[in-house]
């Protein structure tokens, strides 16, 4: 597989497999930072953050250890959540604890056109509240199990299969 | 290992989340290099999230990767440099072959407390696999019991009147009870002795008065095949001689179809 292959050759510093890895997913990295932050010129900063991060941890990546993609969902979710734990930061901001993903899908302004915008939309006026937030926690926030299940207060197996079916109903969306 | 089970488990979800432990995700790595469908549920579970994460990205972001490159190409020249100056210096001091040695014990150290800690990490992470499976056990427990006390309380209260409705014609075999609670209106019908009803059908229940035989719906019963216990409740305000169940096509019927009529039973041979 392709995606393999450019893996293997960003392991070993080539800047080439880097720059096609960083197109692959940088939308993706700047969605999650963005609904973390809210605001544009502090995520492009982290963007950047954690790309320079992803490139010298490099080959401590084993596929072993998860997707790529989830590897570095994870630097990019640690380094937006930290911003937010800066004084300068709260300084600036309000309380973000209260918003959720959807707000920026249902705010039409910042619907990428390049998306299925429109799937995506019905998708979140299908979606019930409880997807809505543990699709947040687990995706966009980066809870484990644990600590979704102590913030929202049910048992961890039913975390493991209410994600499970919000998942099915997002990929009956979105992937048709 | 049952891998539609492994698949519905809603592990793989966790996967992509990175919501797992590393041991877990070593896992579900083997698993996948054994069995491509788990593969592919990852990739389809992905694919899902990439679209999801990409529609919250803001459209008017510039995304340039040149920023990025320069600096990775800077800092990689600097880095070498900076290795170059400390190895002379090095050579030339003794105090600081000290040091090094120093260091290293100190590393190996470090090295052997954090192996301590991975080998404590994962004896937590399987203690809490055991918990999670106990939480559940126990919720499942605990709703079963709320379910069974509720009918208890509804079998025992001396006003209801039980009315056995036996198989008819049609599938003698079938039966079914209804309790009813003629002060409140209410109704159960235990409908575990019917059969399942067939693709495109659905259970109707009638109440009925005898002279003339004048049938009322009381509702189908569109649950039939994922209610548990078969326990119905239904709202019954009718003065009720007699309840028949048939079986009607999806949706119910105006009117009860009789050669369909699976059990029938008097109120008056009780009461």
């Amino acid at each position: 597989m392709q995606l393999d292959l450019l893996i293997e050759q960003f392991k070993k510093k080539d800047e080439k497999a880097f720059e096609a890895l960083y197109n692959m997913y940088a939308k993706n990295i700047h969605g999650v930072i963005f609904n973390i932050v809210r605001d544009h010129d502090i995520a492009e900063e982290i963007m950047q953050d954690v790309f320079i991060k992803a490139w010298h941890k490099a080959d401590t990546y084993t596929a072993a250890k998860g997707r790529f993609f989830t590897w570095i969902l994870n630097i990019a979710r640690n380094a937006a959540i930290d911003k937010t734990r800066s004084k300068s930061f709260k300084n600036k901001k309000q309380n973000l604890d209260a918003q959720f993903f959807v707000d920026i899908l249902e705010h039409g302004d910042n619907l990428n056109d390049k998306t299925d915008a429109i799937g995506v939309g019905k998708f979140v006026s299908k979606l019930a509240k409880k997807c809505i937030e543990v699709i947040e926690l687990l995706y966009f926030k980066g809870y484990t199990q644990k600590e979704a299940s102590e913030s929202l207060d049910m048992p961890i197996g039913t975390i493991k299969t209410r994600n499970r079916n919000c998942i099915n109903e997002l990929r009956a969306i979105v992937l048709n | 290992m049952d891998i539609n089970n492994y698949i519905n488990s809603g592990i793989l979800e966790l996967y992509v989340a990175g919501a797992l432990s590393d041991e877990e995700n070593k896992e579900v790595y083997d698993v996948m290099l054994k069995h491509p469908e788990v593969l592919n549920e990852v990739l389809q579970i992905e694919a899902a999230i990439l679209k999801l994460t990409e529609a919250t990205a803001p459209k008017d972001a510039i995304l340039d990767f040149n920023p990025i490159a320069n600096k990775i190409s800077s800092q990689t020249d600097t880095d070498t440099k900076v290795v170059n100056m400390k190895a002379e210096k090095l050579r030339s001091s003794w105090l600081s072959v000290t040091g090094w040695a120093a260091a290293v014990i100190l590393g190996a150290g470090l090295f052997w407390a954090i192996q301590q800690n991975s080998e404590l990490q994962s004896k937590i992470k399987v203690a809490e696999t055991d918990k999670e499976f106990l939480e559940q056990q126990i919720e499942i427990a605990d709703t079963d019991l709320k379910e069974a006390k509720h009918l208890i309380t509804i079998l025992r209260d001396k006003d209801i009147l039980a009315i056995p409705l036996g198989g008819q014609a049609v599938y003698p075999e079938a039966y079914a009870k209804v309790y009813w609670d003629k002060a409140t209106n209410s109704m159960y019908l235990d409908a575990q002795g019917l059969p399942e009803p067939p693709e495109g059908k659905v259970y109707q229940v009638w109440s009925l008065t005898l002279n003339p035989l004048t049938p009322t719906s009381l509702g189908t019963l569109d649950d039939f095949m994922t209610d548990d216990n078969k326990i119905f409740a239904i709202e019954n305000s009718n003065a009720s001689e007699a309840f028949g169940i048939t079986l009607e096509p999806a949706g119910g019927s105006e009117s009860p179809t009789l050669e369909q009529l699976y059990t029938l039973g008097t109120v008056a041979s009780v009461s």
